[in-house]
This record gives C-alpha cells, structure tokens and sequence, in this order.
C-alpha cells in the first residue's frame, strides 16, 4: 500500500495489524487529508454564500440606498410610477405585526412547555410534542389558505363584532373590517410561530435541574409555585431566547401574511385595516418592478429584513446558549 | 393559615388547568387545520385532479398533474444538491469543527438557519435567473437546497456528536484510519439520525413558496425540462387561493391537502427513523 488509496481499501486490510516498518502510515494520511479537504470545503460552502447573499443583495438595493440614505426607512411614500419609496409603512408593518403575534402565540408556547414538561402524564408528551411540533410542518401557503377560507370568516362572525362592542372607542379597532387585515395576518403569524417557542422552551425547561423543582417542593411549594417560582426564573434567559426566536421566524414569514394581511401599503393604528410587511411586499411585487429603481428599492427591503432577522436571531442565541450551552436548540425545530 | 393554604392548592390547580388548556389549544389547532384540509380537498381528489393538468380559467374540472410532478422533481433536484453538502458540513463542524473555521461555520449556518425563504427567493434570481436569462426549475432548487443546508449541517453534526466516543476509539484502535472511522463507524452509527435530519429538511422545503416565486415561477403546462418554469403545488395553491374562481379555491383546498399529506409522510416517516435510532442504540 504504498501508493495512494484512491480507492478505499477492502474492509479486511483496515483491520489487520500494522506490520513494522511497512510505511502504511503514508496512504493512511493522504486517506485522511483528502477527507478533511473534501468536507473543509463542503462546508466552507455556507460563509460563501453568506458572504455572496450580502454582497449580492447590498450591490443591488446600492442605487435605492444611495438615492434615499435614510430617507427610505423613515417616509412613507411607495410611488413606482414617480421613482419615489419610502417603506416606513412596510417596516413598520412587519414589526406590529410580528409583535402583536407574540402576544398570543407566547401565553401558548409556554402553556404548552410547561404543561408538557411539568404536569402532563409521560405518555402524553411525546405524542402532544409531535402534535404542536407538526404546526410548524404545515406549508406557509396552506396556512394562508386557510387563513382565507377559514379564519377570516370566523374572526368577522365570532371575534370582531364583540371585540367592537367592548373597545371599540379606542384607535386599535376602527375602520371597515374588510377580512384581509393586520389582526388576520398576525392571528396566522401567531399559530405558525408556537411551535417554534414551545419546542426550544421545552427544551430549555428540561435542561433545569431538577434539584431546582425538588428544593421548592421541599419547602412546601405547591407544584404551581415550585414550577413559576424557581424552574421557570432559572431558564428565563432560555425562555426569553425561545420567543425571540419566534419573532425572527415572524418577522420573515412571507406566505401566509402575504395572503392575509391586505397589503396596504400605509401606516395605521387600526388591527382592523389592511397593512403590508416587507416580505410581502417582495412577493407581490418583485415581479412587477420594472424599473431598476423599484427594483433595487425592493431589494433595499429585502437587504433590511435580512438584517433585522439576523440581529434577532443573534440574540435569541446568545440567550439560548447561555441556558443550554453548545447544544443546537432550536435549529432542529422542525 | 388554612385558608392561606388552601388558596394555594387552588390556585396552583388552575394554573394548571391553565396551562393544560393552552396545551389543548395548540393541538386543537392543529386538528382544525387538518380538518378543514380533509372536509374541503378530499371530495375533489378524484382520478382527474391527478392527471389532468389545469384548464383555463374559469373553466370547471383540470387537475395540478404538472403541479405534482413539477413538486417532486424540483424538491428532488433541491435534495440532490443539499443532502451532500448539508451532511458533509455536519461532519466536518462534527469530526474537525472544534477551530475557528468551525465556529464560523456553525454560526452563519445559524445566521442562515433563521433567514427569511423570501430573501433567498430573490438572491437566487440574481444568481441564477437574471444570468441564465430565465426563471427555471433548477434555480428554484438551488434557492430550496440554500435554505436546506444550514438546518441539515446542525442536525447531522447533533446526530453525529450522540455517537459514543468510544466507538471511535475502539476503530482508531484497531488501525482504522480516521476518514473511514468517521464514514462508516460514526456515520453509520448516527445514520438513523442524519436520515431523520434529511426527511425532516425535505420536508421543509417541500412547502415553501417564497423562494420559488421568482426561481421555479409556475407553469400551466407540464413540463419535466428543469431549465424551464415548472409549476408546483406550493405555487399553485397560492395562485389559485388568491384567485376569483370557487373552481379555484376547490382545487386549491385539494392541492394543500395533497401537499400536507406529502409533508406528513415525510415527518413520519423520519419519526419513525428516530424510533429505530433508540431501538438499536440502546
């Protein structure tokens, strides 16, 4: 075996002892040389393409940024026709209604988490796991769909008329309820994200020890208090992880909102009145934008959100690991 | 004190029914969804929604025959090109990751992990589109492998890390050289895992649209050419959801719920890889 064993030797050879003197060592580290480079460069694959998304992505939105500077982030006027954008309404759009889905998608992850990790019978959470988990399975656009056919038509019959009777004198609720609206984008948003919290909270919640459950039941704690008075403080940098991360995944969520929310491009105060998003924004009119301004407006968007979500998601691992360090929390999620 | 105590109890079971509830809730959600999938796609599953491609609007009857083979194929080509480049990255973060290179390779594939399907839709027109002079098939899978690898390099490189250390120990040992331990002792070993990594990730991809509006684009017409726009049933759910025509939402109420039924196959199917993994190991 002294050339190169370009061909992978027959399982028997490996196995027999080395004979002194033969220089078997020489194949055996070209053998290992060669696999080192062929996965260094597999994997150098990801930063190339990080590196090539923000290069590509920055060189297109370059005439937008250098004809607006941040006078893009701040106006509100998106005129194609005149060469005139601003995506203040986009941005902020994207923010309220990310944040208004944490609103309820978080009471649910952790309801979900806890009762999981804490009360539930054992035979119940593999099953309930895999049930929640298989939320974030469903297609985006099958989550539009029903969006459309079915959530829009309950929220007018059964959720809104008794909303308006009850608030209906403040800012948030008024307007014509048309179905396609902020309040329905991020209902969906809110459905889709849970799966995303609850998986990585529960995750979080069973790296505490237990020492911390028995030591407060030792005191006298009722299961309750032992569980909201040291298990969930102990993972609470997890905890807070798990829901930023829900809000990246929202804050990127193209289809379902797309489909939803009534892409108006305009700011308002209202849950009930159409808003837009920036990811839906680049899917409805990325194909449209004819001239190279919209076009490298649209990218500008992209460019933004790229940023916005990378911010997040850095943060929500930075608490992630400080709870479970070194494990890849949340990346597995399905 | 008593009734301190009993405050207590009470409040700690209500807490707990609380929770149970929005337990409850999550998974009620999910059954609806799946439900109103069932009520409203299964009558229009019939042999014609599976062969017949789609007909003019406003027309009744036509099936997503093109949107189910433009599925597969474009998946297929997605996984082809993302399996060996996401394992092969989960090796490397696995066997030589503990340097620098690893660190970095580990974080951007978190940075990408968590980066918006819509975004990589349009780096892939850049890349591919606007220089091949058309959307096609094949640059919709290169955008969907994109989105696959990151999620499949930090699985496999889990998967690979649960391997015992001393069965790779136990083969250096024996004079295996290190790239055939790594291959056929630890991969092996963790294969069950990297397999459920994979479907899961296959999975995934299978659904999403955004990155395929301006790559893959749609086609009414059938075709199997991947260097032309093909059709697939994410897309075409979209198209037809948003459409006027109850003919078209009947159709889309199918197609989502072919395409859950696909999505659903995959996740159990690597559920029961998982099974296997913890009925062998241990």
């Amino acid at each position: 075996m002294t050339t190169l064993p370009l061909e992978p030797p027959p399982a028997t050879q490996a196995a027999r002892p080395v004979i002194p003197g033969r220089p078997v060592l020489l194949g055996r580290n070209t053998g290992d040389r060669l696999y080192r480079a062929a996965l260094t460069g597999l994997a150098l694959s990801l930063p190339l393409l990080l590196v090539a998304l923000v290069f590509e992505l920055s060189a297109s939105a370059w005439p937008a940024i250098t004809r607006f500077g941040f006078r893009f982030v701040w106006t509100s006027v998106w005129d194609p026709v005149a060469g005139v954008f601003g995506a203040a309404p986009m941005i902020f759009g994207t923010i309220a209604s990310s944040l208004l889905a944490l609103l309820f998608a978080v009471p649910l992850a952790l309801g979900v988490a806890i009762y999981l990790t804490e009360f539930s019978p054992k035979w119940l959470r593999q099953p309930v796991a895999f049930l929640v988990e298989l939320l974030a399975a469903i297609p985006s656009v099958v989550y539009g769909l029903w969006g459309i056919f079915v959530l829009i038509p309950f929220l007018r019959a059964y959720v809104v008329p008794p909303l308006r009777a009850v608030l209906g004198w403040t800012p948030f609720l008024q307007g014509v309820f048309y179905g396609n609206s902020l309040l329905a984008g991020c209902v969906i948003l809110a459905i889709m994200i849970v799966p995303y919290i609850a998986a990585v909270s529960r995750e979080v919640l069973l790296a505490v020890p237990s020492s911390q459950r028995e030591a407060a039941l030792g005191m006298g704690a009722t299961r309750w208090e032992a569980v909201w008075t040291a298990v969930v403080p102990y993972g609470r940098a997890g905890l807070i992880g798990a829901v930023i991360l829900g809000l990246g995944r929202a804050l990127g969520e193209t289809m379902a909102v797309t489909m939803l929310i009534g892409n108006r491009h305009d700011i308002g105060l209202s849950v009930l009145q159409p808003a837009y998003t920036m990811a839906a924004a680049i899917a409805n009119e990325f194909s449209e934008a004819t001239t190279n301004l919209y076009q490298s407006a649209l990218f500008e968007v992209g460019l933004i959100l790229f940023v916005l979500t990378v911010v997040v998601n850095a943060l929500a691992r930075l608490m992630i690991w400080r709870v479970a360090r070194g494990t890849a929390v949340g990346s597995r999620a399905l | 004190m008593s009734a301190r105590r009993l405050r207590r109890r009470v409040v700690s079971g209500l807490m707990t029914g609380l929770v149970a509830g929005l337990c409850l809730v999550a998974v009620l959600a999910l059954l609806l969804i799946l439900g109103h999938l069932v009520a409203k796609g299964a009558s229009s599953l019939d042999w014609s929604f599976f062969v017949k491609n789609p007909v003019p609007a406003g027309q009744a009857g036509g099936g997503v025959a093109n949107a189910i083979v433009g599925t597969v194929i474009v998946v297929g080509v997605a996984a082809l090109i993302g399996l060996p480049i996401g394992i092969g990255t989960g090796l490397y973060l696995a066997e030589y990751g503990s340097g620098r290179l690893g660190w970095v390779v580990r974080f951007v594939a978190d940075v990408l992990n968590g980066t918006p399907s819509i975004v990589v839709g349009i780096f892939a027109w850049t890349w591919l589109v606007k220089p091949m002079g058309g959307f096609s098939a094949l640059a919709g899978s290169v955008a969907l492998a994109a989105l696959m690898v990151p999620m499949l390099a930090r699985t496999t490189e889990e998967m690979v890390r649960l391997v015992p250390h001393s069965l790779r120990e136990a083969a250096l040992a024996l004079g295996y050289p290190r790239w055939r331990t790594s291959l056929r002792i630890i991969a092996r070993t963790a294969l069950a895992g990297i397999v459920t990594g994979c479907l899961v990730g296959i999975a995934r991809i299978a659904g999403e649209t955004a990155p395929l509006l301006f790559t893959a684009l749609g086609n009414l017409n059938f075709t199997t050419h991947v260097l032309q726009p093909m059709q697939t049933l994410s897309l075409q759910i979209f198209v037809y959801a948003t459409g006027p025509f109850d003919e078209w939402h009947r159709l889309a109420w199918a197609a989502a719920l072919v395409l859950m039924g696909l999505v659903l196959l995959l996740a159990l199917a690597a559920r029961a890889a998982v099974r296997q993994r913890h009925g062998t190991a241990r």
